[in-house]
């Protein structure tokens, strides 16, 4: 019997070889495995432990069911045909799943299975060929999710397996992974307590919420100086993760500031150059998203090839809606009530009104979900940063306007301008500056910054008629807070918003948090009325 | 001598808006309870309602005029001191429901016991006699503002700052309401009233007495609000709305006139509020959303600041409107709001009762000019006709 399956083997062998490497591999690659594993039924323990070193060396990551199931005693064998099953307990019968894919292959009767015996070196011989499968795998991803797994794990016994996988590995960042690994398993093995010490040393660079857990469960599993050191080296766990944790609030913090951004610039110069509270101007952001959202329907319905690029294209014409809209609200309204702020103050926001409920009118009042294009999905783990590719984009791109925004105010006639109108209106008026010209581009110039602002903010959340509206106290508190028509003062004031708002988050909830920040500006506002970076001299009168 | 502080809120146009009021107040309730239901001049129990709702509003209306017509404090907060009346009484409402509610648990109201609370909380006690209750919807509104407004007016926080600080106030305290951990039955606010004095909130009888009860209030809050503008103290307020820093160098403490009138104005939106409350049967925290208070001042700059009647006349207007609106073309009654407002502060920036009001002066100003060009004192209507006469010829 045994030379004519060696003679088969070979004669496959040779057939796949004739058939050229490529082909065999991918086209008989799962029959090939699923032969070897329905062999495994077959003939005495030796045959079977070969079949499972066969196994190992095909080296494909599918056949780890099969051998899992094989050492818990779960992989059977069909009297009538052979072929083997992972199979279920269920009630009188057994429920059957394919050995591969798992797949459910029905039932059958306790009587028409054959239980695939092992022994102890079979079960050696499994962990060996799983550890081979896995931690020895070619491919360095796999070893190190193998290693991970490992780590969680704490199996004392696979102490040898991992011994063996580091003597042959030879990526640093792998080895490290699989010395915490081993360091793990030691931990939770009866090995002496200087092994232990020096494994609690080896945990310590992790630094991580798991080594953390791992340490507690051994600093209360032990006493004496295994237990100090453990503990010694939790607490210094916990600063690492604590200091991970802070940074992470910062980060959330900068980006939910640099949205904020966007949306007060434009904010900050009308209220700067004109001296007008535009409660309209959440609505410009709504007007950005909007946009947003037709552009990106249009192009879905005729042009899907250009969705990744859709954002190209929403951003001018987001700047110019918003820009046009701002622009007619400062001619057909706000020019007729200067000099009269609480005026302003209130049309606007009865403006403001206006847009909400057109845009309810037009697209109903559901939230809506922008897409967001390939190259913004995603996101990518620094230690133990978590940064999403979207807000990434967003932090990068608000920097990029505010930069933008900053060179036009220094370097253009246009920006000249509006300082000298921000500084003295009359003086500037009788220099020649055509003052209503610039207020109406200034308004202009701020919407479009706001519709932006909404482009940028579909990327992050849903949209909705009433999105502006959350804006405009945090507008007003970041404007009050930084200082008036003072870009770098917005920029810090915006950004210490943001990440006070995270860091209060955890400890006193999201909306007491806001309520903390809120009084704290209304605080601030009487110590320092005019901002954090106030302007001085006679400019602060004019 | 206070007397003669009060005498002075009384000249011929408010004695004939109070004797309005008055007609009013006893008209509306008579109509209701005299005439049977099918009699042509019988009022509705909810017509009562809704004219003592929209008097709760001219109240509130006042207390806005008060601050920003005369003192040039544009609050865009005052929804939170009208919320904070109406919470005061809603806790003492719900304190009389007493066994009568589902639970019948004479302690502790119905959504206490429901969410499993133990105890009432410390500050809902004494709610249950109506003298502390009504004190404290003075009290609490008048804390308030003594707070907010020592803090603001002290370090001269002014104009569009202001405002918006003092929406921001309005904003935190809606957030606070809608906490769980506030105890003040977060979104669903206190409801399902009973009685009040132990008489029923439903019956028509007490209807009518909370409707006379807002109309009398309007009416006080009328007397103290020209009293006090009409007083050398008004023309110091007057004053500081128009220059604020000329008021100061010639020696006046600014900010106490400011506080004073502010905390004045704040108890009296309290009252508003504390009187809505039994009348609209319902107080939650949307009553602090920033938007009513914005909507409010919209009503006076309607009716027309610096004229106290204006401001009523406005809260009633706008406000009979919007129940009208609503009830027709529900989805454009925002637009109409907005509108008016935007023509109105674009082409009546005085509102209606200030434009009529200058117009009328404006009239008699040119008759007395032309009666005296023509050298007639008398008869100014046949000097007019015999000149039109004479320039025919």
């Amino acid at each position: 019997m045994l030379p004519l399956k060696i003679i088969l083997f070979a004669l496959f062998l040779a057939l796949s070889a004739l058939a050229g490497p490529s082909v065999s591999f991918a086209a008989d690659g799962g029959s090939d495995l699923r032969s070897l594993i329905n062999e495994l039924a077959k003939g005495s323990y030796d045959d079977t432990e070969r079949q499972i070193g066969a196994i190992a060396t095909l080296g494909d990551e599918a056949a780890m069911p099969a051998l899992q199931a094989l050492g818990t005693n779960d992989l059977m064998a069909r009297k009538s045909d052979g072929i083997v099953f992972i199979v279920k307990k269920a009630g009188r019968n057994y429920e059957l799943f394919d050995a591969i894919t798992g797949e459910a292959a029905g039932e059958a009767a306790r009587r028409d299975m054959e239980r695939i015996r092992i022994n102890n070196r079979l079960r050696r011989a499994i962990r060996s060929a799983l550890g081979e499968l896995t931690l020895m795998s070619k491919n360095p991803e796999r070893r190190m999710k193998a290693a991970e797994q490992v780590f969680k794990a704490r199996d004392p016994e696979a102490i040898e397996t991992i011994d063996q996988a580091l003597q042959a590995e030879s990526d640093p960042e792998i080895a490290t992974l699989l010395r915490q690994a081993r360091a793990a398993a030691v931990l939770n093995s009866d090995a002496s307590e200087a092994d232990k010490l020096a494994a609690v040393e080896g945990i310590k660079e992790r630094g991580d919420q798991e080594a953390r857990a791992l340490l507690a469960s051994t600093a209360d599993a032990s006493e004496g100086e295994l237990h100090d050191a453990a503990v010694m080296v939790q607490s210094h766990v916990e600063q690492i993760l604590a200091a991970w944790n802070a940074a992470q609030n910062v980060w959330y913090g900068l980006s939910l500031g640099s949205v904020l951004l966007l949306a007060v610039i434009g904010f900050a110069i009308t209220f700067g150059v004109m001296g007008v509270i535009n409660m309209a101007h959440g609505e410009m952001v709504m007007i950005g998203a909007y946009t947003t959202l037709v552009v990106q329907e249009i192009i879905r319905t005729s042009a899907p090839w250009l969705f990744d690029f859709s954002l190209f294209i929403v951003l001018p014409l987001a700047f110019l809606i918003a820009g046009a809209v701002g622009v007619a609200l400062e001619r057909f309204v706000i020019r007729f009530l200067y000099g009269r702020p609480l005026e302003t103050l209130l049309a606007t926001w009865g403006i403001s009104l206006i847009l909400q409920q057109a845009v309810r009118t037009i697209f109903g009042a559901n939230n809506r979900k922008v897409g967001t294009p390939s190259w913004m999905s995603g996101l990518n783990e620094v230690g133990g940063l978590t940064i999403t590719y979207n807000r990434l984009w967003i932090i990068i791109f608000s920097l990029v306007v505010f930069a933008v925004l900053v060179s036009v105010l220094k370097a253009t006639r246009f920006g000249l301008y509006m300082r000298a109108v921000t500084q003295n209106r009359r003086m500037a008026s009788s220099m020649g500056i055509r003052t209503p010209w610039v207020d109406a581009l200034t308004f202009g110039l701020g919407s479009g910054i706001a519709g932006i602002a909404g482009v940028a903010f579909s990327q992050i959340d849903n949209v909705s008629p009433n999105l502006g509206q959350s804006y405009i106290i945090d507008s007003f508190m970041v404007v009050a807070f930084g200082g008036v028509g003072n870009l770098w003062g917005m920029l810090v004031g915006v950004m210490t918003l943001g990440v006070v708002n995270k860091f209060l988050e955890p400890y006193a909830g999201a909306v007491l948090g806001k309520i903390l920040v809120l009084v704290f500006i209304i605080l601030f506002i009487q110590k320092r009325l005019r901002g954090l970076f106030a302007l001085k001299g006679r400019a602060v009168e004019a | 001598m206070i007397t003669s502080f009060f005498l002075r809120a009384f000249d011929g146009k408010a004695l004939l808006f109070l004797a309005i009021l008055a007609a009013f107040a006893i008209a509306i309730p008579a109509g209701n309870l005299l005439f049977p239901p099918d009699h042509a001049l019988h009022v509705p129990i909810y017509v009562v309602s809704l004219l003592g709702k929209y008097m709760c509003y001219a109240l509130l209306a006042l207390s806005v005029d008060l601050v920003w017509g005369y003192c040039g404090i544009l609050s865009l907060g005052h929804g939170a001191f009208f919320a904070l009346g109406g919470y005061a009484m809603g806790m003492y409402l719900m304190r009389q429901i007493g066994v009568c509610g589902v639970y019948g648990n004479a302690e502790l109201p119905d959504f206490m016991v429901f969410l499993n609370w133990k105890e009432l909380p410390w500050y809902w006690y004494g709610f249950d006699a109506f003298p502390f209750a009504f004190l404290m919807v003075l009290v609490v509104s008048a804390v308030l503002a003594f707070i907010f407004g020592w803090f603001a007016f002290r370090s001269r926080v002014t104009g569009v700052y202001l405002s918006i600080i003092t929406q921001a106030m309005t904003y935190a305290l809606l957030l606070a309401f809608r906490r769980n951990d506030m105890r003040f039955c977060v979104n669903n606010g206190l409801t399902d009233f009973k009685d009040i004095l132990s008489f029923s909130v439903q019956a028509d009888g007490t209807r009518s007495a909370l409707f006379f009860a807002s109309v009398a209030a309007v009416a006080v809050g009328f007397v103290i609000a020209r009293a006090v503008t009409r007083s050398k103290f008004g023309k110091v307020l007057i004053a500081v709305r128009d220059a604020e820093s000329r008021t100061r160098f010639l020696g006046y403490r600014v900010e106490h006139y400011k506080l004073f009138v502010w905390v004045l104005s704040a108890m009296m939106a309290g009252v508003a509020g504390a009187l809505y409350v039994p009348q609209v049967g319902i107080i939650n925290p949307g009553e602090f959303a920033p938007a009513n208070s914005i909507e409010l001042v919209i009503w006076v700059a309607v009716g027309g600041r610096v004229t106290l009647v204006g401001a009523v006349l406005g809260a009633v207007l706008v406000n009979f409107a919007k129940t009208w609106f609503t009830g027709v073309f529900p989805e454009l009654w925002l637009f109409a709001l907005v509108g008016l407002f935007v023509a109105v502060t674009l082409f009546l920036p005085k509102g209606i009762v200030g434009t009529i009001a200058q117009g009328w002066s404006a009239l008699r100003q040119r008759r007395r000019s032309v009666r005296a060009e023509a050298g007639i004192d008398e008869a100014p209507y046949s000097g007019e006709a015999s000149m039109k006469h004479q320039a025919a010829e």
